[in-house]
C-alpha cells in the first residue's frame, strides 16, 4: 500500500476549492453573476491544466488515485474541452434566460468529476468521479427548468443514468467479491493469466453495461437522441465533448489495466458494440431533421470508431482511439459553435433547414461549418480522415477485417447525412440572414476549425504524446 | 437449522437487483416508482458488498457500501428535484407522458 501523499491531487484539490470558493462569491452580489462566475470558471480550468502539466507521477490515497501520462493526456483534454463549453455557453445561456451562475458552478464540479474518473485506480474512486459527473450532467441537462424539453430530457437522463450506476455498482461488488480487491492493481495481479470464474466475468460484463451508457454505445444509446435535443444547446455540446472523453479514457483505463487479462473475454463485447454504434449511427441519422439529434447520432457513431480501436486490444488501437478522442472533441466543439450560433430575430434555431442560404448571408460560418462536416465524415487531408487512418489502421493490422469493412462502409452512409448539411448551407435557397454571432463564438470555431484543417501539418506531437499515454496504461 | 452464508446473501441480492430493474422498465404509472426501483438495486449492490465483505474478511466492501450509501442519498435528491421541475411543467408525472422527445 502506498501512502497518502495528497499532494499528487493537487489539480484537483485546487480545482475543488476553487469551486467552493467560486460558488460561495457568486451568491454574494445582488445582481447575477453569470459572466464573471464563469470567467472565473474557465480560469481555474486554465489553472488546473497548468498544475496537471507540471504533475508528478504515482499512486496517492492508499492506492485510490494515480497520475500518469495517460491522465494527464486526458486531463488536458477535457479541460480545454470544458473551457470550451463555457465559452460557448456565455452568450446563448443569456438570451435564452437560463444565465445563472450556477450553471458554470456545475460545469466546474462535472469536470473535477472527470479529472477523479480519468486518475481513478480503484473502483471506489471511479464510482465517486463518475457521479459526481453524472449528477452534475443531469441538473444542467434540466437548467432550462421552465422549459417542458429541457426538464424532459433531464428526466430521462436521471433515470437511465440512475439505472447505469446501478449496472456498474452490481458488476463492481461481483469483481470485488470474486476477485477479492477493488484497487486496480490488485485486481490486475489476481486476474493475471486470464484463467478467472463466470463471477469476475459476469461482473466485467455489468461494468462493461455501466460504463457503455456514459459513452453512449449501442445498445445502451437510447438516451442520447432525446437528451441532446431536449437540453439547452450549449449543454448538449458539453455532453458530446468532454464527458465522452472522459468515459472513454475511463473505459480505456479499466479494461487495460485491471482487466487486461481478460481482453479475450471483453474484446467480443467491445465489438459488438462498436459495430452496433456504426451501424446506428450511420443509419439512424439519414432521417433526422432536428441537427441537435442527428448530433447525437453522428456522436453514437464517432463511439463506435473510437471502440474499433479499443476491440483491436493492442497499443496501436489504444493509440488510435487516443487521437481519434482528440480530433473528434476539437472538430465537435466546432460544429456546436455554429449550432449554437443558429438564431434569428432571437430564437434558437434547430432545424437543419434553417441553415439553407448560409453560404451566402454568412460565407465565414458557413465555410467552418463545411468544414467540420466534411472532417466528421473523414475526408482528407483533414483532420477527421487522420483519426479513422489510425483506427482502421489498428484493425486491419490486429486482423480485425470486419470491423474496417463496417467502418468503411458506415462512413460512407454517415458522409451522405454530412454531405446534406453542406448542400443545405450552399444550394438551398435560404431565409433572412441569422443574427450577428457573439465574438466568442467566432474565436471557438475559427479556432477548432484551424486546427481541424491543419491538423496534417502537425499530427506528430499528438501522436507522440498519445503514444507516451499508452504506453503508461500498459505499463 | 440452515446456516445462512454468501450464496443466500447473494441470491437476495439478485433477486433485488432484477426486481429494480424490472421496476424501471415494466412500471407504466409513476417516475416516482422509478426513484423507488434505483434505490433498490442501490440496496441490493449494498447487500452484495457488505455480504462479500464479511466472507473476504477485508474492510474494503463496507467502506464501499458507505460510500454508495451517501451518494445515493445525493441522488434521490437531485432526482426528486428534477421529477418537481417535470410536474411544474406537465402538472403529470405519469411515465407515459414523458414523451414529448421522439424521433
Amino acid at each position: 500500500m502506498s501512502p497518502m501523499n495528497w499532494t499528487l491531487a493537487t489539480p484537483e484539490i485546487v480545482l475543488g476549492i476553487a469551486g467552493l470558493l467560486i460558488l460561495a462569491a457568486g451568491v454574494i452580489p445582488k445582481k447575477e453573476t453569470f459572466f464573471p462566475v464563469s470567467m472565473a470558471v474557465i480560469g481555474a480550468f486554465v489553472l488546473t491544466a497548468v498544475l496537471v502539466i507540471g504533475q508528478g507521477e504515482g499512486t496517492a490515497f492508499l492506492g485510490q488515485y494515480v497520475s500518469d501520462a495517460f491522465s494527464r493526456f486526458a486531463k488536458v483534454l477535457i479541460l480545454l474541452g470544458a473551457a470550451l463549453g463555457v465559452v460557448l455557453s456565455l452568450d446563448f445561456n443569456e438570451k435564452a434566460g437560463i444565465g445563472r451562475f450556477e450553471y458554470a458552478v456545475l460545469m466546474l464540479f462535472a469536470t473535477m468529476g472527470m479529472l477523479v474518473m480519468v486518475s481513478a485506480n480503484d473502483l471506489m474512486s471511479l464510482y465517486i468521479g463518475l457521479e459526481l459527473l453524472s449528477l452534475s450532467l443531469y441538473v444542467i441537462a434540466a437548467f432550462d427548468r421552465d422549459n417542458p424539453r429541457s426538464a424532459e430530457a433531464g428526466l430521462k437522463y436521471f433515470v437511465l443514468g440512475a439505472l447505469a450506476s446501478g449496472l456498474l455498482l452490481y458488476g463492481s461488488s461481483l469483481v470485488y467479491g470474486f476477485a477479492g480487491s477493488t484497487n486496480f492493481d490488485q485486481l490486475a495481479d489476481a486476474l493475471a493469466g486470464g484463467t478467472v470464474g463466470l463471477g469476475v466475468v459476469v461482473g466485467l460484463v455489468f461494468v462493461l453495461a455501466g460504463l457503455s451508457f456514459k459513452i453512449s454505445a449501442v445498445p445502451f444509446h437510447m438516451w442520447t437522441p432525446d437528451v441532446y435535443e431536449g437540453a439547452p444547446t450549449p449543454v448538449t455540446a458539453f455532453f458530446a465533448t468532454a464527458p465522452k472523453v472522459a468515459a472513454i479514457a475511463l473505459l480505456m483505463r479499466v479494461l487495460a489495466g485491471p482487466f487486461a487479462d481478460l481482453a479475450a473475454q471483453w474484446s467480443q463485447v467491445i465489438w459488438v458494440a462498436s459495430v452496433g454504434s456504426m451501424l446506428l449511427g450511420a443509419f439512424a441519422a439519414i432521417g433526422q431533421r432536428n441537427i441537435k439529434r442527428l448530433m447525437a447520432y453522428s456522436s453514437i457513431g464517432h463511439v463506435g470508431y473510437a471502440l474499433m480501436g479499443l476491440a483491436v486490444a493492442s497499443d496501436i488501437g489504444l493509440r488510435g482511439v487516443l487521437v481519434y478522442m482528440a480530433i473528434y472533441m476539437v472538430t465537435s466543439v466546432g460544429t456546436f459553435a455554429v449550432l449554437v450560433a443558429m438564431r434569428r430575430k432571437g430564437r434558437a434555431l434547430e432545424q437543419v433547414d434553417d441553415l439553407a442560404g448560409l453560404g451566402r448571408t454568412d460565407p465565414a460560418m458557413a465555410m467552418w461549418m463545411a468544414v467540420f462536416m466534411f472532417s466528421m465524415a473523414g475526408i482528407p487531408p483533414l483532420a477527421g480522415f487522420f483519426g479513422k487512418l489510425y483506427v482502421f489502421l489498428a484493425a486491419v493490422q490486429g486482423g480485425y477485417w470486419v470491423l474496417a469493412a463496417v467502418g468503411i462502409g458506415t462512413s460512407v452512409v454517415a458522409t451522405y447525412y454530412y454531405l446534406r448539411i453542406v448542400k443545405v448551407m450552399y444550394f438551398d435557397a435560404g431565409d433572412e440572414a441569422l443574427d450577428a454571432r457573439p465574438a466568442g463564438l467566432t474565436v471557438v470555431m475559427t479556432a477548432t476549425g484551424i486546427l481541424t484543417v491543419l491538423f496534417f501539418l502537425f499530427p506528430a506531437p499528438i501522436i507522440a504524446a498519445a503514444q507516451v499515454a499508452v504506453a503508461a496504461l500498459a505499463g | 437449522m440452515l446456516a445462512i452464508g454468501l450464496a443466500h446473501y447473494l441470491t437476495v441480492g439478485a433477486i433485488l437487483f432484477v426486481l429494480g430493474v424490472l421496476g424501471i422498465f415494466l412500471n407504466r404509472k409513476n417516475i416516482i416508482v422509478i426513484l423507488m426501483s434505483v434505490e433498490l438495486i442501490l440496496l441490493a449492490v449494498n447487500l452484495n458488498l457488505v455480504a462479500f465483505s464479511a466472507q473476504l474478511g477485508d474492510l474494503t466492501g463496507q467502506i464501499f457500501a458507505m460510500l454508495i450509501l451517501t451518494v445515493a442519498a445525493a441522488e434521490a435528491a437531485i432526482g426528486l428535484a428534477i421529477v418537481v421541475i417535470h410536474f411544474r411543467n406537465r402538472g403529470t408525472i405519469e411515465v407515459d407522458d414523458v414523451s414529448t422527445l421522439k424521433g
